[in-house]
Parts: structure tokens; C-alpha cells; sequence
């Protein structure tokens, strides 16, 4: 097995999820680099959450290693963990905002933690967060008065919080309207460059894969392993996995074969 | 798409013929929810290798659901190319994708043996995760006087508010009609002996030893405890939980300890309240039945001392403690669906009121062995 690449912002090598003695995926291999948006696709129940669960160490592998930058991951104390969960945003699948506390409150809190910032900043740098998802003058409502989408993009702004290096986001298209999707595209291109932050995605709609993305990984349901890892556009075209190919080009890859 | 009924009421029917190498499947009649095929010859005899469809009138998912049963039954190999399109597309549409065949097994309900060895294991399981969570408990008060643990002090006033003030009304009620009880099935038994006036020993000692505290204790794990759990289970059914893990904050710290402290705090003070309306209580039912008031009170002092007194307050803080940790434990060991949380509120309460009631004969054992 390759050695993890030191200067890989994550490196994964070998790494086998499973649930019990049920293997959902095995030796996978990939590196995201700097400033990378990274995408993480495969059909549905194939695993990707998992994965990302596993990234951000919620939950531990069967097997194999998590390098960040040069850094083991998965042997790491309690505490040199929290260091390098420091570094993170996380947005999940349903947004996760907690319910007890307001939009503008959910995102203060990891900052008034983190920081010895004053009250009245603390709230001014919540209420840019909260407008930079689209969601000025929400503030102060509570996550079960927003709709799903605005929850979802109040993750975003949470997981924005303390400008991470590495923003992880599951599924953050899913269930959004076209436009918003694509605003999110571009909020997601822009924080790229204007913050150097890296991204981690979980996603299988298309067209955001190709927006956006510049390195994937796509986990193979049939196989149980990685089907193939780079840039998706250039997966489309050049992939030797057959079922790749046909994800990527929604099925049109498999049709052409069928009429030759 | 689909061809009309032919007419009213044509039964559906399947006729199997053929027989020897040449098996033929006649399909006539509307194949409809609702109406019973009839089905003539024997089935059992494979896969047919020619179709009869001309009789056959409207259908909808029934007809394909009773084809693809005998063509699981026949194998892979079987053919459907003899019917006719609409119904060989729908077929072909299910058989798009192929059976998980390990899919199925795992969803298999186990039995015997198996089912007695998952129920120890469970049973071993949730014994076990008592203990990791009451010693996680005593790490997280360490955390906490060190100064290192932290959680909002809002959470801690909610949940003093929840389960301080919010108990108030319906403890004192329960509480009152407790202590009238007491007095009421107390004075008919002394009245025979002419000591009605006992019924305040009576009344007053039942109340600061056994009934206040455990009244209110069984109140506070139907409504607090069952709300430690719910909310601490949802919030993990939604990832809330995750969320606070990925953000470094200890959701044991910033969950379990607010609760804990309020109702810890809250558990004396109500049981000292529940014990004084159920004494008014007493007092009430003694003025009906002659006993004014206060000699009811000086007769009660007689034998209700502090020390009496203060044993119902002292086992009030182990039975907060109690209520708080089954919730608690309920909550963040519920699973992800909101099934699941209803579950875990059910557990909650269950537990916490078995582990009053063994708290309290334990602690009766104590008492008497220690002559209190």
C-alpha cells in the first residue's frame, strides 16, 4: 500500500467502513488536496455519508488510516482529535441546527467558545455568516419556523462559523430549487477563493458535480470499493470503470454500448 | 395504455395445460385488485413455455405480481418473451435490478436459541451501559469542578424553570390528595380503638418519610425524566448530537450536566413542598373528623421530629440523580428515527421508577438497620 502523501491537506489509505460485520466499503484510497473541492458520489446507500462521518471522526474504521496533512487522524489522543476537529466545518444532511437556540444563536456559539470576542461582535459576525447563505433577517428565528432549505443553508453559515480550513458538506443541494442550488455552487466557488478553505461534498447531482468539483472519489455499490478517483470531468471521459463512466453521463455512457 | 374490460364481471382465470414437455399458461378475464383469480390445472409445473392471451381483458399490478411470483419460483432462466408488451415491459421493469438475495436474510425474525442469546447480549449491553454512563457522569462532575466542563447557563435555568416551577401544580395536587388519603383510611381503622387523633402520627410520618418524596419522585420521572429523554433523543435522531461532537463541545458536559444539576437541586425543595401540602391535606380531613387543626400539628410534632424530616430530603437527592440519568441515558442511546425516541421516553420511565422504588427498600433497609 501506498504511503499517505505528507502534503495532502487528507490523505485516506486502506480505509474499510463497515457496521459490524457488515463491510460497506473497503480499501479506499484518495488524497484531497489544498483548496481542492472535493466531491464524494456513488449511488444512494452506497455509503458516502458514512464516509464523511468517518473523515470527521464520528465514527471509527475497521480498518486502514486518515492523514491530515502528514498528521495520523485516527491514532490521535482525545485531544490533539479536537485540534484537528478545530480546523473543520461540518453542515449535515438535514442541517443539524440546534433547536433549542435561534439561527443567529446556533452560529454565535462555536464562536463565543472559541473566542474572546464581545457580545455585540459576536452577533455581527453570525449576522454576516447568515448573509452570506442568503438568510438576512432571519436571525432570530428559531430552525422549526425556517423551511428545510433555509435550515440547510443555515448549516452552511454554522459550519462557516470560525472559518475552518476544511468545510465538509453532506448533501448540501439536495432538496434546494434549481436557482438555489446554483447559488450555492457559486458560494461554495467563491469561499474557495477568496478563503483558501478546502470542501469535501457529499453529492450525486451532475450538473454541481461538474460546476464545481475538481477531484472526487466514487464509491462503487457493486464492488464495495472505490470505482475511481480525480477530476469527475475528466472521469466522464477517460474512467476505465464502466459504472462510472455510466454515472457520471447519467446512463448515456451504457445506452451508446448497448447500440454498438 | 391498459386494453378496457371486456365486460362487468369476467372473472380473471389462469389455465395450466399442457402437461409432458409442452407446458401452456392461458391468461383470461380482468385481472383486477379486489377479484380472486381462478386458477385451473396444476401450477406447480415450471415456467410456461407458451402463452394464451387473447381472452385476456384489463389488468393492473396484480397479473405481473402473479407472474413474477411463479417466475421466481422457476428460476433465472425463465423467459417472458411470449407475452404480450405492456405486461412483458412491467415484468421487465421489476427484473431490471436483481434481487439482493443477502438483503432479505438479514431482515429474518431470529428464534429459539438465537433469539435467547440476542436478548442476553442486549440484556448484558444495557447493564453495562448503566455503568459507562454513570461513571461518565462522575468524569463530567470532575470536568465540572475543575472548571473544565461547560454548557449554557440558560440550559440550566430552563431546566430549573421545567422541572422546578413547572412541577409545582401537579405535585401539589397528587401531594394533597395523598395526605387526605392517608388521613381518611387512617381514621377509619383508629376510630375503632377511639385514637382518631393518631391520625396526625400517622399523616405527618407517611408524608416526610415515604409518600412526599415518593410522589414527587414518580411525578418527576413521568414529566421530567421523560422529557430528559425525548429532547436529548430527538436531538440525536436529527444530528444534533453529531453537530456539538464536530464542533469540540462535549454533548455529555453540555447535555447531561444542566439537567442533572436542576433536577438534583429542584428534587429537595419540591419533595419539602410535597410534604407540606399533603400534611394540609391530612389537616383538612382531621377538621372533618374533629381534630381542629392545631392540636393536629402539636400531636404531629410529637413525632415528627428533624431528623424524620430531613430522611424523605436526603433520599429526594439520590432519587433526582436516578431520574436524571435514566432519562439521560435513555436519550442518548436512542436510535436515529422518531420511533425510536418514543421508545427511549418509554424506557426512561420505566427505569427511573424501578430504580426509586429499589433506591427507596434499600434505603429502608439502611434506616431500620440504623434505628432512624
Amino acid at each position: 500500500m501506498k504511503e499517505p502523501d505528507p502534503n495532502a491537506k487528507i490523505s485516506v489509505r486502506g480505509l474499510e467502513m463497515a457496521f459490524g460485520s457488515f463491510v460497506v466499503m473497503s480499501d479506499l484510497n484518495f488524497d484531497i488536496q489544498e483548496k481542492d473541492i472535493f466531491v464524494i458520489m456513488g449511488g444512494s446507500g452506497c455509503g458516502k455519508s458514512t464516509l464523511l462521518r468517518h473523515l470527521v471522526g464520528l465514527k471509527e474504521p475497521a480498518a486502514g488510516s486518515i492523514h491530515y496533512q502528514g498528521e495520523d487522524f485516527i491514532s490521535a489522543g482525545k485531544d490533539e482529535r479536537h485540534s484537528f476537529m478545530r480546523r473543520f466545518g461540518v453542515m449535515y444532511q438535514s442541517g443539524a441546527l440546534w433547536s433549542s437556540m435561534t439561527l443567529a444563536e446556533n452560529i454565535a456559539m462555536p464562536i463565543e467558545e472559541y473566542t474572546d470576542l464581545k457580545q455585540s461582535e459576536v452577533l455581527d459576525l453570525a449576522r454576516y455568516k447568515l448573509a452570506l447563505v442568503g438568510l438576512s433577517g432571519y436571525e432570530d428565528y428559531y430552525p422549526a419556523q425556517v423551511s428545510g432549505g433555509m435550515s440547510k443553508r443555515a448549516g452552511i453559515a454554522r459550519a462557516m462559523a470560525l472559518d475552518p480550513e476544511i468545510l465538509f458538506l453532506d448533501e448540501p443541494g439536495a432538496g434546494l430549487d434549481p436557482l438555489s442550488s446554483q447559488r450555492l455552487d457559486e458560494l461554495i466557488l467563491r469561499l474557495r477563493d477568496s478563503l483558501g478553505s478546502t470542501f469535501v461534498i457529499v453529492t450525486h447531482e451532475l450538473a454541481s458535480i461538474f460546476a464545481i468539483a475538481n477531484n472526487s472519489v466514487f464509491l462503487d455499490t457493486e464492488t464495495r470499493t472505490q470505482g475511481a478517483t480525480g477530476d469527475p470531468k475528466v472521469l466522464r471521459e477517460d474512467a476505465t470503470n464502466p459504472s462510472v463512466r455510466n454515472f457520471l453521463s447519467r446512463g448515456e455512457h451504457q445506452k451508446t454500448e448497448e447500440l454498438l | 395504455m391498459k386494453p378496457k374490460p371486456t365486460s362487468a364481471a369476467h372473472t380473471p382465470k389462469a389455465i395450466w395445460s399442457g402437461g409432458g414437455s409442452r407446458c401452456v399458461l392461458e391468461l383470461s378475464g380482468d385481472w383486477l385488485i379486489g377479484k380472486r383469480p381462478e386458477i385451473i390445472g396444476d401450477e406447480s409445473q415450471g415456467w410456461p413455455d407458451e402463452f394464451a392471451t387473447s381472452e385476456l381483458g384489463a389488468y393492473d399490478s396484480t397479473l405481473p405480481s402473479y407472474l413474477l411470483g411463479k417466475l421466481r419460483e422457476a428460476g433465472d432462466d425463465a423467459d417472458i418473451e411470449g407475452l404480450p408488451d405492456d405486461l412483458r415491459a412491467l415484468m421487465e421493469l421489476a427484473l431490471k435490478v436483481p434481487e439482493r438475495s443477502d438483503a432479505r436474510s438479514e431482515q429474518d425474525e431470529p428464534h429459539g436459541l438465537k433469539l435467547l442469546g440476542l436478548r442476553s447480549t442486549a440484556a448484558w449491553r444495557s447493564a453495562e451501559s448503566v455503568l459507562d454512563f454513570t461513571g461518565e457522569t462522575v468524569l463530567a462532575l470532575g470536568r465540572f469542578f475543575r472548571g473544565k466542563a461547560n454548557f449554557r447557563a440558560r440550559d440550566f435555568w430552563l431546566s430549573i424553570q421545567e422541572c422546578g416551577v413547572g412541577a409545582l401544580p401537579i405535585v401539589a395536587l397528587i401531594s394533597f390528595l395523598i395526605g387526605m388519603i392517608l388521613a381518611f383510611v387512617g381514621n377509619v381503622q383508629l376510630a375503632n380503638f377511639g385514637a382518631s387523633l393518631y391520625v396526625a402520627d400517622l399523616v405527618g410520618l407517611a408524608m416526610v418519610r415515604e409518600m412526599g418524596v415518593m410522589m414527587t419522585a414518580i411525578i418527576m420521572s413521568g414529566r421530567t425524566g421523560a422529557a430528559f429523554a425525548a429532547s436529548i433523543g430527538s436531538m440525536k435522531a436529527n444530528q444534533e448530537i453529531d453537530a456539538l461532537k464536530t464542533f469540540g463541545f462535549n454533548p455529555f458536559d453540555f447535555l447531561v450536566l444542566p439537567r442533572l444539576f436542576a433536577l438534583v437541586l429542584m428534587m429537595p425543595l419540591l419533595t419539602v413542598y410535597s410534604n407540606v401540602i399533603g400534611i394540609l391535606g391530612g389537616m383538612l380531613v382531621g377538621a372533618g373528623v374533629g381534630i381542629p387543626p392545631k392540636l393536629f400539628w402539636a400531636e404531629m410534632l410529637t413525632i415528627v421530629d428533624l431528623t424524620q424530616a430531613s430522611l424523605g430530603v436526603f433520599k429526594s437527592v439520590f432519587f433526582g440523580v436516578a431520574i436524571a440519568i435514566c432519562g439521560c441515558l435513555q436519550g442518548m442511546n436512542s436510535g436515529n428515527s422518531s420511533a425510536a425516541v418514543g421508545e427511549a421516553t418509554t424506557r426512561a420511565v420505566v427505569a427511573s421508577i424501578t430504580a426509586i422504588i429499589v433506591l427507596d427498600s434499600a434505603f429502608a433497609v439502611i434506616f431500620t438497620i440504623l434505628e432512624i
